[in-house]
């Protein structure tokens, strides 16, 4: 009887083991980012690095600011929130009120799909076909803007947005609907005035996710962003963000130069806005519990 | 529904998903003879045509090629990374002072010659500047085309990103060490500029003499044309000499692989990518 | 009156992305359909890569997804059994959770970094198969998680406590009893996490891509070409742009196909599996 008491704990402890990779490998992810991203501050104080105003880093002296690819990757992800909240939110009230059941069920695998699609195919098409378009439009120099990134991440974050969202609202309790209409409500007031307000918060979550989908977003930014490093302020100039600077300047940076380690050090800002957004996220669902776990 | 063949359907499925998987698997740890070859982006396409060819020629031998950039590579030579480092300018006293201390004694073999032209949209009515006139453009002092006796229009700086080996090469010869304005589009590769160039009315930019093409309109610089020619005689101001170093004097597969670069048909391919052969071609 | 405008907003919401994923394939479809034929998939690049197929960046993504489908596939249906099967509650599983919750946060490209530093520099596998694998297992981890919990959570709890009632161990009721019933599940969802790592470009250009090579990886340490790598470099740094072009869509229709198979395949079976089981 006890062998076999062991035997299960033995199984357990395997199995254990197996589910701490996972916080095992955050762990390392971050060892690593801090080893090759912390000696770029025996070059450059950390302030310096967060707000020089210029990149530069294969000059002599090199300098390392980053804060013009900051304002790159904030001009990109503000633009494509705007771009993706109104669509996505919409389009989650749609599925989860309004939509009958059969449009509800051939749409949603449409946006399952949608997000499969890989972020360098959404390069490629903004690439060849929405540049020249909003170069034409605007008649800019070049069509490879911040714009551009904009609107082909607002598609490319709409479907985190959409399902974080749908769960939220399905998660309104019936009753809370029930109530509004017997009340004399029309579907609009009770979708707008009651259901709504009740899944703000998982509402809020989707928004975070989906803000945190375009700021890590690497390919298609990279493809049609333009990579200018002035600091931006306007949407038609080309800007430069940080995942695009880290795979642009990664194959020609050599191992162990200030350069490397400076863009590890952009790698550890990612890590860390990513990880505030998460948590923030995480926190707000279980802050209040109606939002659904989303899964895309 | 909890019939004891659930699991070995289960493990049927498993057992076939992963012999299908299995015979793809490349299992096989042997090493044959490899050339493993990286660096500049400017040599990319020569290498990669060469090494297309060469492998057809040897079909035993493997052999890889991938880009990075002049210093990328040499890095990966010295570490013992890649067989051949492919380069844009030639090896910095510090990467030699690095292969001392390591014990190697790189080989430098000069395979072709490079001119960097600098472009303009083809409806630009300019076709000449000077070295001194590019470098005050670069450096945003120059803003309009009509300072430089052209149309009122604004001038669209492109440049490559910071890292290639094109930029170092126009940043040294041109620029003279100077920044390129920060308002400057900027280009992970030749296409990259070309594309821009021709698209935009206002542009500016440079490229390796073999990608200019009937989309951009080359400039004459202090009255001497990019050409292949120009470029050999060493009368066209913005040139280099494009390298590939190997560790010591080549050996075995990498000795024929550099052989086959400087072979007839070697620059020939050379030719054929737009770049100026150092060798007689067939 | 107003309710009738504010209900055709909403719905032009959904038309748009709906729109959005027709367009793009519309368009792509329309260029690259006619380029496809055997010899595109069967043969290597020629003539500087402006003529000729995709066969080894084909091959080469295949078989990095074969690599991460063997590391990934065991590590997140382990870890998904101790969730749901062995503890629910607890200071363990909640910092489990929190870890894989922002494992899943953790940008691509970051993972490409550690992939650098971790598998081709420390551990010196170099840019290579196994590198780029290793590197998606553990971008692909969460996802495969989340989907065994859903599909382990998914089976009756009825079953466990029938099973364990007639004696067996909690072992013994995962492996006879719990497993085959979930397993469907598992393989759906996991599949979508495959999906996404067959498309991902960010996290293998400086673990396992290269830019040509004309034969076929003979070992796990050998770079590959990758389908989406190559269409990245041939739309932004090939010479011959123009002539390449053909290739682009090409590779572009190709990859779209692959990644969109996988997820349909899975999406479909999905469906199937929900209707059928229905305790």
């Amino acid at each position: 009887m006890s062998a076999r008491k062991y035997k299960e704990r033995a199984i357990e402890g395997i199995f254990l083991s197996f589910a701490l990779v996972s916080l095992v490998a955050l762990f390392f992810i971050m060892l690593f980012l801090f080893q090759k991203g912390l000696p770029i501050f025996r070059v450059i104080g950390p302030l310096e690095f967060l707000f020089g105003k210029s990149w530069y880093p294969t000059y002599e002296p090199p300098e390392f600011g980053i804060l013009p690819l900051i304002m790159g990757s904030l001009f990109i992800t503000v633009g494509a929130i705007l771009v993706a909240i109104p669509l996505g939110v919409t389009s989650a009230i749609y599925l989860a009120e309004i939509a009958h059941p059969w449009i509800r069920e051939w749409v949603k695998p449409t946006i399952e799909l949608l997000a499969g699609i890989p972020s360098v195919i959404y390069g490629f098409f903004g690439l060849i076909v929405l540049a020249p378009w909003i170069q034409d439009l605007f008649n800019l120099p070049t069509g490879l803007t911040a714009l551009t990134a904009s609107l082909l991440l607002g598609i490319m974050a709409a479907p985190t947005v959409i399902s974080i969202s749908e769960d939220a609202l399905n998660s309104v309790p019936a009753s809370y609907r029930e109530a509004s209409l017997a009340l004399g409500a029309t579907r609009w007031q009770t979708t707008i005035k009651v259901v709504l307000p009740a899944a703000l918060s998982g509402i809020s979550t989707a928004c975070i996710l989906g803000m945190a989908r375009a700021i890590e977003e690497t390919m298609a930014v990279l493809m049609v962003a333009g990579g200018a490093t002035l600091i931006p302020t306007s949407f038609l100039q080309p800007v430069r963000p940080l995942t695009a600077t880290i795979i642009a300047e990664m194959g020609e940076a050599i191992h162990g130069s200030p350069h490397f380690h400076a863009l590890f050090a952009i790698g550890m800002v990612l890590f860390f806005i990513t990880l505030g957004l998460n948590l923030l996220a995480d926190f707000l669902t279980h802050r209040f519990k109606e939002a659904g776990s989303g899964t895309l | 529904m909890l019939r004891n063949n659930a699991w070995s359907k289960v493990r049927v499925t498993v057992s076939i998903i992963f012999l299908i998987l299995l015979g793809f698997s490349p299992l096989g740890l042997g090493k044959g003879k490899t050339i493993a070859i990286r660096g500049s982006t400017t040599v990319l396409p020569i290498a990669q045509r060469l090494a297309e060819r060469y492998h057809h020629l040897h079909p035993e031998v493997s052999i890889s090629v991938s880009g990075g950039g002049s210093g990328v590579g040499i890095k990966a030579l010295l570490d013992g990374m890649v067989d051949v480092a492919n380069a844009s300018r030639p090896m910095k006293t510090k990467e030699w002072k690095i292969a001392e201390k390591k014990g190697i004694k790189p080989h430098e073999q000069i395979i072709a010659k490079d001119g960097i032209a600098v472009v303009v949209h083809p409806t630009n009515p300019i076709s000449e500047l000077t070295m001194t006139q590019i470098k005050e453009i670069y450096a945003g002092r120059i803003d309009n085309w009509s300072h430089l006796g052209g149309p009122d229009h604004k001038i669209v700086v492109v440049s490559r990103e910071s890292a290639s080996g094109t930029y170092e090469c126009f940043y040294k010869i041109v620029m003279k060490k100077e920044k390129v304005t920060p308002a400057a589009i900027l280009q992970a590769a030749n296409a990259g500029v070309l594309n821009t160039v021709a698209q935009t009315e206002g542009a500016i930019g440079y490229i390796g003499l073999g990608y200019i093409s009937e989309k951009v309109k080359p400039l004459k610089i202090n009255g001497c044309y990019p050409t292949p020619d120009a470029v050999r005689r060493g009368i066209y101001p913005i040139s280099r000499p494009l390298f590939m170093y190997t560790r010591g004097e080549p050996k075995g597969a990498v000795a024929d692989f550099i052989n086959f670069v400087l072979s007839p048909e070697g620059q020939r391919i050379v030719q054929e990518e737009g770049f100026v052969p150092i060798r007689p071609t067939k | 009156m107003r309710e009738l405008i504010a209900f055709w907003c909403v719905r032009m919401a959904i038309v748009i992305i709906v729109a959005a994923l027709g367009i793009i394939i519309w368009f792509l479809g329309k260029n690259g359909l006619s380029i496809l034929s055997w010899e595109f998939l069967t043969e290597p690049p020629r003539e500087g890569m402006t003529e000729g197929g995709i066969f080894p960046p084909l091959v080469g993504t295949l078989y990095l997804i074969l690599g991460t489908i063997i590391c990934a596939l065991p590590l997140g249906v382990l870890a998904a059994i101790y969730l749901t099967e062995y503890t629910r509650q607890g200071k363990v599983i909640r910092v489990i959770r929190l870890g894989i919750n922002n494992l899943a946060g953790v940008p691509s490209v970051v993972f490409g970094l550690f992939g650098l530093a971790f598998f081709v520099i420390y551990l010196g596998f170099g840019v290579s198969i196994l590198s780029g694998s290793l590197t998606l297992t553990f971008m692909i981890l969460p996802t495969i998680i989340r989907a065994s919990e859903e599909a382990l959570l998914a089976v009756p709890q009825t079953f466990r406590e029938a099973s364990l009632a007639l004696g067996a161990t909690r072992w013994q009721t995962i492996y006879k009893v719990v497993l085959p019933q979930a397993f469907p599940g598992i393989l759906t969802g996991s599949i979508l996490g495959i999906g996404r790592a067959a498309g991902e470009t960010a996290p293998i250009i400086f673990t396992a891509a290269t830019f040509y090579t004309p034969h076929l990886p003979r070992s796990i340490f050998d770079p590959v070409m990758a389908l989406p790598f190559h269409l990245y470099v041939l739309a932004t740094e090939g010479t011959h742009l123009e002539k390449t072009l053909p290739i682009q869509y090409g590779t572009a229709i190709v990859l779209l196909g692959l990644v969109l198979g996988i997820n349909l395949a899975a999406i479909v079976w999905r469906a199937r599996l929900r209707r059928k089981k229905r305790w």
